[in-house]
């Protein structure tokens, strides 16, 4: 195809080819950063957690009475452990994601410096079973641990402790983290093993850095024990908690108990991340739409301007192939520029918004991508009204406009 | 009486053309409309994110911040002041009362039990806080009032709660003199308020909770829920020996102190005092460092970045769109004035000026921004219906109010205007004598 004939006709038409063009690049610049959000909040909302997501219920119950909770823990545990399909029963202080975060400082040395918000889990008996904790090294908490184990201000005055594998990496790098002694201001702890990486309670709020950064301690009956953590078959878990929810109802007449599945709990903390992926998503679509409406409007335009030209064209030998080549070429060389005019801007954009906001740089791959889109859309968009300037009849030249 | 003929024979051919491309006219309509549409939507929002929470008063508002932690464990990185403030240094400024009003305050969640037998207990949003409370952020009494700076000392187990927590405790009647059980603890109501949720909740940024939506339903005297072993929301500590049950001897920060100065010479009066509080710590050695800051309310607000990003890339996104669709739009219409320049040249030549032919296509563009402006408002109403069923806290507030009403049209006749001029601008350039020669 010959691009000559082509430019010299886009001379003459410089306004609604600027126009084209300008389009294409805004298009181009806008859906890069778009499609760029919406790929970092989808990696956000997949952040792997290992516990038994599908499995796991937990069943809140708030304002008990603190000094019945030695006796009252163990009676609701027994009580809950005969719901039929309940796998393991557990009491814990906090949940991933519960947004009920309980954070400190922990080092590999006495009085250590961090600026990593760890989260800390208390678990009752059989807690690492309830929420199906990955064991990678080392081995769980046993019978004396638990039962030799406290909280005061939310330090544990017992003597071992579970660690991430994210953690075990950072404060001990290429060692083996067992038996080290993990601390918080000069109180040690010593890891008796490290599992896979589990969330923190909040972790937009503990940060990049804190999000895996969790430690687990034992912990007897105790009245910061809020939550109980039932495992089941996924298939029964709406059941289980339900049925866990009445239970305690009226075993714990005084608190307010709510019940939820743990898959729900993860779709509600990501709630207002997901609504933001389906506007942008919206946007994306709305606005590519807009842009080809645009290019098939002046495009027809073009096309009902030069309906003698194609007359003529056509009267001399050119194939209906040929003229619908013209103006599938013309729109790839009005996107190329478009695109390459758009990448430029995606970049100006990508780098405002890295200086204002929490965004990282645009990996490359983003800019040939959304070029690709943008032609792919630009060539869909032309076809309609290039189809109907090949239906031009050769008669056309003959006749006078 | 001319001129208005003349703008309705304008306004006359404006119409008979777009009529004549209905498809054509459509999609300029439909893309202005979605680009305004969605303009309108994130502006709503993001005005009501940033807006001023306390429009009479936030002027006289003001937050003070000191530095307790030590400099080996600074609060932050990036050399951050310390959000809250401790105990000892709350009740410091309190007890000097320098300032005209002053109070301290924490959030909490605290158990209610209804007093019926079939009542459920729930869980309510709470602050506890100091008698300056009211009068400072002008919170709105329906029956009652709040608590005297000698309940605060006595330890008082009175509350005020919101209006919406007497309708459900009490039907709605005055129970002024009434008890409520919190959290296993009898207060006495000596006050309800009328609706009142200042927006964002500026006094409790930092103190957990929500920064937006719904009031908090009860407000306690700090010592006497402290007294009951009320604990707040948000707590942390900058040394050992961090106590939750022993706050007040803790060296731990959970108290946001606000301050009201009526004017430039209180404040700069305060800034001094403030900064000698400080000297003097660091002399008595409870701080390592004398940096102090005293904000105003929006001020404070910006600092802490209270407007969510998402809102504010929302928006930025909505007016890259808008851009496309004028663009669009500009584009559309020129090639319809184009595709016309013959008749333009019969008009020309029949002895049109160019400053008639400028206004009829100015009238078709400001016809196509009114009609894209009103469907900008159906689809802004769409997107503002869409918002209130997310997720988010600030849903529920998500309204179309007056000015965004009229601001709507603003925007779109700029908008159609803006992308008229071009066509417009063009089609008077149009020569009479070879548009006419062609035929």
């Amino acid at each position: 195809m010959e691009i000559r004939p082509i430019l010299t006709s886009l001379r003459k038409h410089r306004i609604p080819a600027a126009l084209i063009v300008l389009e294409i690049a805004l298009a181009c610049a806008v859906l890069c950063n778009a499609v760029f959000m919406i790929g970092q909040r989808v990696a956000d909302i997949h952040w792997p957690n290992a516990i038994d997501e599908q499995g796991i219920s937990v069943v809140t119950v708030n304002g008990a009475d603190p000094k019945l909770a030695v006796s009252d823990i163990p009676r609701n545990l027994v009580a809950l452990r005969g719901i039929a399909g309940a796998t393991a029963v557990a009491a814990a202080t906090s949940m991933p994601l519960d947004h009920n975060g309980a954070l400190s400082d922990f080092t590999a040395t006495p009085n250590g410096k961090t600026t990593v918000n760890t989260s800390i889990y208390f678990l009752g008996s059989g807690g690492e079973q309830a929420l199906g904790l990955h064991l990678l090294e080392g081995r769980f908490f046993n019978a004396e641990e638990y039962a030799d184990s406290g909280s005061k201000d939310f330090n544990s005055t017992g003597h071992v402790v579970l660690i991430t594998q994210s953690d075990a990496q950072r404060l001990w790098p290429g060692q083996s983290a067992l038996g080290k002694t993990l601390y918080t201001n000069d109180t040690g702890w010593t890891v008796i093993g490290v599992v896979a990486d589990v969330l923190a309670q909040d972790p937009r709020f503990s940060g990049p850095g804190g999000r895996y950064s969790s430690v687990f301690f034992p912990l007897h009956p105790d009245g910061v024990m809020g939550d109980y953590v039932l495992r089941s078959a996924p298939q029964d878990r709406a059941r289980v908690v339900r049925e866990a929810a009445q239970l305690l109802g009226k075993l714990e007449s005084g608190a307010v108990v709510d019940g939820t599945t743990y898959a729900d709990m993860r779709t509600d903390y990501f709630a207002d991340t997901s609504s933001m992926v389906w506007m942008l998503v919206l946007v994306c679509v709305v606005m590519l739409a807009v842009t080809a409406f645009g290019i098939v409007g002046l495009t027809s335009f073009w096309v009902g301007q030069r309906r003698q030209q194609i007359g003529i064209r056509r009267a001399v030998g050119a194939s209906r192939g040929h003229i619908m080549q013209y103006f599938q070429t013309e729109n790839f060389l009005l996107s190329a520029a478009g695109v390459v005019l758009g990448t430029a801007l995606a970049d100006g954009i990508n780098l405002y918004l890295m200086r204002y906001y929490e965004i990282t740089r645009m990996p490359w791959y983003y800019l040939p991508v959304s070029a690709v889109a943008l032609w792919a859309i630009g060539q869909l968009a032309v076809l309609g009204p290039a189809l109907r300037a090949a239906a031009v009849p050769p008669v056309v030249a003959t006749r006078s406009a | 009486m001319e001129e208005y003929e003349m703008f309705g024979y304008y306004l006359d051919l404006a119409l008979r053309s777009l009529k004549r491309n209905r498809v054509l006219t459509a999609l300029m309509v439909l893309a202005l409309a979605l680009g305004i549409g969605a303009t309108i939507t994130t502006l709503t929002v993001l005005r009501l994110l940033s807006g001023d929470p306390l429009p009479q008063k936030s002027a006289q508002l003001f937050y003070p911040q000191v530095d307790p932690y030590p400099a080996g464990k600074p609060f932050s990185r990036s050399g951050q002041m310390p959000w809250l403030m401790s105990y000892v240094d709350a009740m410091n400024l309190l007890h000097a009362g320098k300032a005209q009003r002053q109070t301290a305050l924490a959030r909490s969640r605290v158990k209610v039990m209804p007093k019926t037998q079939e009542g459920k207990p729930f869980y309510a949003d709470s602050v506890m806080t100091t008698a300056d409370f009211f009068p400072m952020f002008d919170a709105p009494f329906q029956y009652g009032a709040g608590w005297s700076a000698a309940d605060d000392d006595s330890r008082a187990q009175v509350a005020v709660i919101a209006g919406f927590l007497n309708d459900k405790l009490f039907g709605g009647a005055n129970s002024v003199g009434r008890m409520i059980r919190i959290e296993d603890h009898d207060f006495r109501v000596i006050g309800v308020l009328k609706p009142w949720a200042p927006q964002p909740r500026f006094y409790g940024l930092h103190l957990g909770g929500r920064d937006y939506g719904n009031g908090e339903g009860v407000f306690m005297p700090l010592l006497g829920a402290r007294a009951d072993g009320i604990g707040p929301s948000m707590m942390m500590s900058y040394g050992p020996g961090a106590s939750m049950e022993h706050l007040e001897t803790s060296p731990s920060i959970w108290l946001g102190v606000w301050l009201e100065l009526p004017d430039a010479s209180a404040v700069s009066a305060y800034r001094l005092f403030l900064a000698d509080y400080a000297q003097q710590q660091v002399a008595l050695g409870r701080f390592q460092k004398s940096r102090t800051a005293l904000s105003g309310l929006m001020q404070w607000l910006r600092n802490e970045h209270v407007v969510p990003d998402d809102a504010r890339l929302q928006t930025g996104m909505a007016f890259g769109f808008l851009l496309i669709c004028v663009v669009n739009t500009v584009g559309l219409l020129l090639a319809k004035c184009l595709r016309r320049s013959r008749e333009i040249g019969v008009r020309r030549a029949l002895g049109a000026s160019r400053s008639a032919i400028f206004g009829q296509f100015m009238a078709e563009a400001a016809i196509v921004g009114v009609a894209g402006g009103a469907l900008g408002l159906v689809f802004a109403e769409l997107g503002l219906w869409g918002i209130r069923h997310q997720p988010a806290q600030y849903a529920s507030l998500a309204h179309l109010n007056l000015p965004m009403f009229l601001f709507t049209f603003v925007v779109a006749l700029a908008a159609s205007l803006v992308a008229g001029l071009l066509p417009a601008w063009r089609a008077c350039a149009v020569a009479p004598a070879p548009q006419l020669k062609a035929n």
